[in-house]
């Protein structure tokens, strides 16, 4: 009977948590960078945030001649307008900046029929009013918060503080992470990013409770054991499960981002990135945090007597 | 471990079996289910309108608008109360950024029954459902002389309601007419109105529809007034309006102000052609009182012009060559087939209560529908063969049993989302491969905690029992904190973004189920059977 191959063998033992010092350069670096790369270069932001409207044609002749659709349409007095190819050498994407009034911008996508006319075919439209951009900027920060705040509970109540503080420090680093992906390959940043960013938390976060739930168990089991031996212990036991759990998800995810399409292509991207630096600050960045956090081993390591204590007592729940 | 009650097994085959029929109708063309016999399940999964093309359009409604109508009708009422109570008055004036109307009685002693009268004016607003009171739409108030009314913001909160509702029933009047399937017309907030049509192609004409207001009005040509010389001094005589027509260049028109009739008369209005030209008009006929007024109004202005006005645009100007006293009629006015039905669905509509602008809009083509279909559906395809492949080869047996979990897991997904009616967008088909990815990930902490309870010595049935047992803990608490991420999503999101934590929400808590529950059964119906001295794992 085939059993399966072994990808990870069982009984490793590297010193993760041994390495921090390193690990700590590494986890500030993908913490810092992106954020001085949101401040210089900026982030290529969609209509979604800013407004505007946005254009996707396919044109008749195929590649599709730029040079001649810029020409009709920077004479429209529309302002800033941004032509690009889009996915195929066919299809071409037209952006043009968000107009005083809702009115205007109506009458800017009128103006654009009227000067491509029967050209291209259209296939796809979006206008977004300033109003609309604002609440859109609103709500996806609104959600990003809400999402960590009520994890954090949740783990808080499930575990220690400690294991929540670490969850989220991990999480604000996976956020950052991403929103510098989306700095440095200049991805358009919207709000399917927002929805890429939340499925990230969640899906990362997923991963950090499964190493915490051992963490909390070799607490009780091992009681003498030195903190950083036994976070590596935690480590090294999940590692393969780590390693096949996050190779499955990636290797689902990846054919979106060649098959996919361009409208998911953004999201796709998000996600992968978003799966491998999951899968690096599990390890690198929540366990770690235990030893600087001082994880009170009372709190796992009660004996039945102390049923009061809340730790145990949703343990066993 | 081995044993399960029966009515556990049978449940759990049921829901396994109602998952992958309810799923069914979606491998079948629609064509092809329409043929097939009543009791087959027919429900397929909604496509979004990123994948099957349409139209996603935001409206707000103007607001100030609204309240300057009203403002308009309080003073009309305080006019009247005034007159009709031979009170004398000045100044009767309305302030729309204060919302009020503020008027000053003229001698001192008529000030309170002044007062007395326009507190009258005020009328409670009613809490729809349960009838309770929750204030009046009007404020008296009176300072000296001066009586000042104004609208509460109960009151124009109940205004805005009603003109959205009102709004509603005329959307809905005219996109039917479009002939679309299934459009969806909701209030969005407080002020605004989503609309969405799915499949519909030509855009513009669908938004020219909706939003143009369709007030229509008849009224006398001022047959005295040289419309040329006053278009360019601007000097409109009193009791006059100067207005366009929409050729090009607009012909000025100098019309009376007074409304002949409105289209608030109109009972039904038809495209058709005109009998003696053969070009497309369109045909309307007048209630009784709309009749009386219109025969009334041509017959005493036989020989003389009247313009017909939509939207304070002149849409033709006739003459009146005989008395209309039937309370029929038609518009003509250089139309096209198409502009003429267009324009009688908007008149057979009704007008909107106010204007409505479009603050989003977002339309997909068939074609890149059809062609995102055809990239998702491929994009999900390879990815759960590599899934399937991977699971294989990392757990052998166990794997293909994860494997077949993973099925019904995806089969699951389908049938709810038939069965809720809900939407699958592109988004939505990323989430069921996450979903496989999640699905996975429990199977692989089972079988990993189950070579971990092998290696410290254990049975195989005790392995897989503690192996089950144990990863319960971390499956459930690491799925709930990514639901909690998901449910945010669902609360955030409009469209396709909903439409994936919808799926992603469907299938996380049917992966508890399948990796789960189902799986474990296999697992133990076939250690029953081969009763192994040591797992394939």
């Amino acid at each position: 009977m085939f059993r399966g191959i072994t990808f990870i063998p069982p009984d490793t033992k590297i010193d993760f948590v041994g390495q921090r010092a390193i690990t700590w350069f590494v986890s500030a670096f993908l913490t810092i960078v992106p954020l001085v790369l949101v401040a210089t270069v900026g982030l290529n932001m969609g209509i979604d945030f800013q407004g505007g409207t946005l254009i996707e044609v396919k044109t008749k002749d195929n590649p599709a001649n730029l040079a001649d659709i810029r020409g009709k349409i920077t004479g429209l007095g529309l302002g800033e307008v941004q032509i690009q190819e889009f996915g195929a050498p066919d299809e071409v994407l037209i952006r043009i900046a968000s107009q005083p009034t809702e009115e205007e911008q109506q009458a800017s996508i009128a103006k654009v029929k009227g000067a491509l006319g029967d050209s291209v075919e259209y296939r796809r439209t979006e206008i977004v009013g300033p109003t609309i951009s604002s609440e859109l900027i609103a709500g996806g920060t609104l959600a990003v918060v809400v999402a960590m705040i009520g994890i954090m509970i949740y783990v808080w109540f499930r575990f220690e503080w400690q294991f929540a503080v670490a969850a989220i420090a991990s999480l604000v680093h996976d956020v950052t992470a991403t929103i510098g992906l989306y700095a440095l390959l200049q991805l358009e940043f919207n709000v399917s990013s927002i929805a890429a960013i939340l499925t990230i938390i969640g899906y990362s976060l997923n991963d950090k409770v499964v190493i915490f739930d051992r963490i909390r168990e070799n607490l009780r089991k091992y009681k003498r054991l030195p903190l950083v031996d036994l976070l590596d212990r935690s480590i090294n036991e999940m590692l393969s499960r780590a390693v096949l759990t996050h190779v499955t998800t990636f290797l689902a995810m990846l054919p979106f981002l060649f098959f996919g399409g361009e409208a998911i292509y953004g999201f796709a991207v998000a996600m992968c990135f978003g799966i491998v630096v999951g899968a690096y600050s599990s390890i690198f960045v929540a366990s770690p945090m235990q030893l600087i956090l001082g994880v009170q081993r009372e709190a796992f390591s009660g004996s039945p007597s102390a049923t009061k204590d809340k730790s145990e007592a949703a343990a066993r729940a | 471990m081995l044993h399960f009650q029966k009515w556990k097994v049978i449940l759990v085959s049921a829901v396994v079996l109602a998952g992958f029929i309810f799923a069914a109708p979606n491998l079948i063309p629609a064509s092809a289910l329409q043929g097939l016999p009543n009791w087959i399940p027919h429900k397929q999964v909604n496509l979004g309108l990123d994948l099957q093309g349409g139209a996603h359009l935001l409206y707000r409604i103007d607001e100030k608008e609204l309240v300057e109508d009203w403002l308009g009708t309080i003073r009309g009422d305080v006019r009247e109360a005034l007159r009709s109570s031979r009170i004398g008055y000045v100044d009767l004036a309305q302030n729309v950024s204060a919302r009020s109307v503020s008027v000053r009685i003229r001698k001192a002693e008529d000030v309170d029954k002044a007062y007395s009268e326009l507190r009258k004016l005020a009328a409670p607003v009613g809490n729809d459902v349960f009838g309770g009171f929750s204030g009046n739409d009007l404020e008296v108030t009176k300072t000296g002389d001066k009586i000042t009314l104004t609208a509460t913001e109960v009151g124009l909160n109940d205004r805005i309601s009603s003109a959205i509702q009102a709004s509603i029933e005329t959307i809905r009047r005219r996109v039917d007419a479009f002939g679309t399937t299934e459009p969806s017309i909701q209030r969005e907030g407080r002020n605004r109105i989503l609309v969405q049509v799915p499949g519909v192609s030509d855009v513009q004409r669908l938004k020219g529809l909706i939003g143009e207001t369709g007030k229509l009005e008849f009224k006398l040509v001022d047959p005295s007034a040289n419309a040329a010389e006053i278009a360019l001094s601007k000097k409109v005589p009193p009791g006059d309006e100067l207005l366009y027509s929409e050729d090009e260049p607009p012909i000025p028109y100098v019309l009376k102000d007074r409304v002949m009739v409105s289209g608030e008369n109109l009972v039904d209005s038809q495209p058709g052609f005109d009998s003696r030209t053969g070009e497309p008009v369109v045909h309307f006929r007048f209630d009784a009182a709309g009749s009386k007024r219109f025969g009334r109004a041509t017959q005493d202005n036989v020989g003389l012009p009247f313009a017909i006005v939509l939207d304070n645009k002149v849409i033709s100007a006739p003459v009146i060559r005989e008395p209309i006293l039937g309370g029929t009629g038609q518009i003509s006015g250089n139309f096209s087939v198409q502009e003429a039905n267009d324009l009688s669905v908007l008149l057979r509509s009704g007008a909107l209560p106010a204007k409505l602008t479009v603050i989003e809009e977002r339309t997909v083509g068939a074609s890149l529908g059809a062609d995102s279909i055809d990239s998702g559906k491929k994009a999900a395809v390879v990815g759960m063969i590599l899934v399937v492949a991977f699971m294989f080869a990392a757990y052998g047996l166990f794997g293909l049993f994860a494997n077949m979990a993973l099925l019904v897991n995806v089969a699951l997904i389908f049938a709810v989302l038939s069965l809720m009616g809900a939407t699958l967008t592109l988004p939505g088909i990323a989430g069921i491969v996450l979903v496989i990815g999640i699905a996975v990930d429990a199977n692989v902490l089972i079988n990993e905690r189950i070579r971990e309870e092998i290696r410290a010595g254990k049975s195989p049935i005790a392995a897989v029992d503690s192996g089950y047992s144990r990863a319960l803990i971390a499956i459930i608490d690491s799925n709930v904190t990514t639901l909690i991420a998901v449910l945010v999503l669902f609360w955030l999101g409009s469209g396709p973004v909903r439409g994936f934590a919808v799926t992603l929400t469907i299938g996380i808590l049917a992966s508890m189920f399948t990796a789960v529950t189902v799986t474990r059964m296999m697992v133990a119906a076939w250690l029953r059977w081969k009763r192994p001295k040591e797992l394939p794992l």
